[in-house]
């Protein structure tokens, strides 16, 4: 029989310790992975943003806009939509990569490449795309809020920009809004660190 | 059990001193190990919540084409800041409406600091019955638990409707060259400032020459 040792046995503890830890990177590795990296202002608004029922435009420092809705089968339907008017049709399998994907930013003559292919030739598509079309001539955006609106009419609809952003993009993009009669919507922004105060 | 240890080896009975001695060297001492997890743990859950991000809410008026001219609100031009924001994190502000066909009023040059727009703003907004003093006021009384968040909604609210043909009203006009962070800045001083009524516009050609003109003395 072993001598009963003072000392407690501090390995179970470790493991759950370090579980939780792994557990922890991975969560927080999830939120950053988006389609772009987007700098934001700070403010002093203190309204939190909910993590569900959220249409959300994405705007990057180069201008580029990307587009993400909450919820798998909402997400399909728009897709589905999308299709119908674009005149492109999705196996099951792009259907299923789509209702997983976090925000994207390409045109849809290019979803179905980027739908089919592997991580890493996505970022390469996704570098080389110029974002989803908002011009008043081929606004693609207009039709992703369009039906995103019609599937999911109470979702809170957002905008993210980075700092750099310039104004006539998110002018564009909150007219677009307007036009699909998004009147209410909320600028996402970081907490503000105190500087101003 | 309340045996309180002295010894560097971890306690124990006296006459095995050596015997442990010898026993403790094949283990690890895990407690450095257990720290650095539970260190790593707290930053990780502190960094996942906090990370949540805020949001501001924006109200953008109605778009109808069929609007006609004359129903359109008309801003009384005496109660009326405008503020033009454009590059370089520079602001520029004047009263009243830019006529082409009078004198044009002049621009004053600030920026987006505590003793930049705000104290403009602040200053406009005590001139005109202490609004800003009161709905201050009142908000510290919130924050205090003196008021319910709800009954300051309301005093707000009724503040503003009583007094909605005197109080400022701004115009925010950014222009080309402004980015996104500086529209978030200037929606931040209206709620800072507490300013009810304000928009966001197109800066017309007019001012953009303004500008042109401001920026080249």
């Amino acid at each position: 029989m072993p001598k009963n040792s003072p000392s407690i046995d501090m390995t179970p503890m470790v493991d759950l310790a370090f579980l939780l830890v792994t557990f922890f990177m991975l969560i927080s590795q999830f939120r950053a992975e988006e389609a772009a990296v987007v700098d934001m202002p700070s403010s002093v608004s203190d309204l939190k943003i909910p993590d569900k029922d959220l249409m959300m435009i994405l705007v990057d420092k180069e201008d580029h806009v990307y587009f993400t809705i909450t919820g798998q089968e909402t997400r399909l339907k728009v897709l589905n939509k999308m299709g119908e008017k674009y005149k492109v049709v999705f196996t099951e399998e792009e259907q299923k990569e789509f209702s997983n994907m976090a925000s994207f930013g390409i045109p849809m003559s290019q979803m179905k490449e980027y739908l089919s292919a592997g991580s890493t030739e996505r970022k390469k598509i996704q570098e080389k795309s110029e974002g989803i079309p908002s011009d008043s001539t081929a606004c693609e955006l207009c039709d992703w809020v369009f039906y995103g609106r019609i599937n999911a009419p109470t979702f809170r609809v957002a905008i993210k920009g980075d700092q750099q952003t310039s104004y006539p993009k998110i002018r564009r993009v909150m007219d677009v809004l307007q036009d699909k009669k998004v009147n209410r919507f909320n600028l996402i922004t970081n907490m503000e660190t105190g500087t101003t105060e | 059990m309340a045996e309180v240890n002295t010894g560097d080896d971890g306690g124990g009975k006296k006459k095995h001193g050596k015997q442990r001695a010898k026993k403790s060297s094949t283990r690890i001492d895990m407690t450095p190990m257990v720290d650095l997890g539970f260190l790593l743990l707290t930053f990780f859950i502190l960094t996942t919540t906090f990370n949540k991000p805020q949001a501001m809410e924006i109200n953008m008026p109605i778009k109808d084409d069929k609007l006609q001219e004359k129903d359109k609100n008309k801003v009384p031009a005496d109660h009326t800041l405008n503020i033009l924001l454009t590059d370089k994190n520079v602001v520029y502000w004047y009263f009243g409406v830019a006529d082409p066909s009078k004198a044009l009023p002049s621009l004053t040059k600030t920026n987006y600091s505590k003793d930049g727009i705000r104290k403009v703003l602040i200053a406009e907004n005590n001139k005109r019955h202490n609004a800003f003093n009161q709905i201050e006021q009142w908000k510290k009384e919130a924050s205090e638990g003196k008021m319910e968040e709800e009954e300051l909604k309301e005093k707000i609210k009724v503040f503003r409707e009583t007094n909605k043909m005197s109080s400022l009203i701004v115009l925010l006009k950014p222009d080309k060259e402004s980015n996104y962070k500086n529209i978030v800045d200037a929606l931040d001083e209206m709620a800072i400032c507490n300013i009810g009524s304000y928009a966001l516009l197109e800066s017309n050609d007019l001012e953009n020459q303004m500008i042109a003109n401001a920026n080249t003395y």
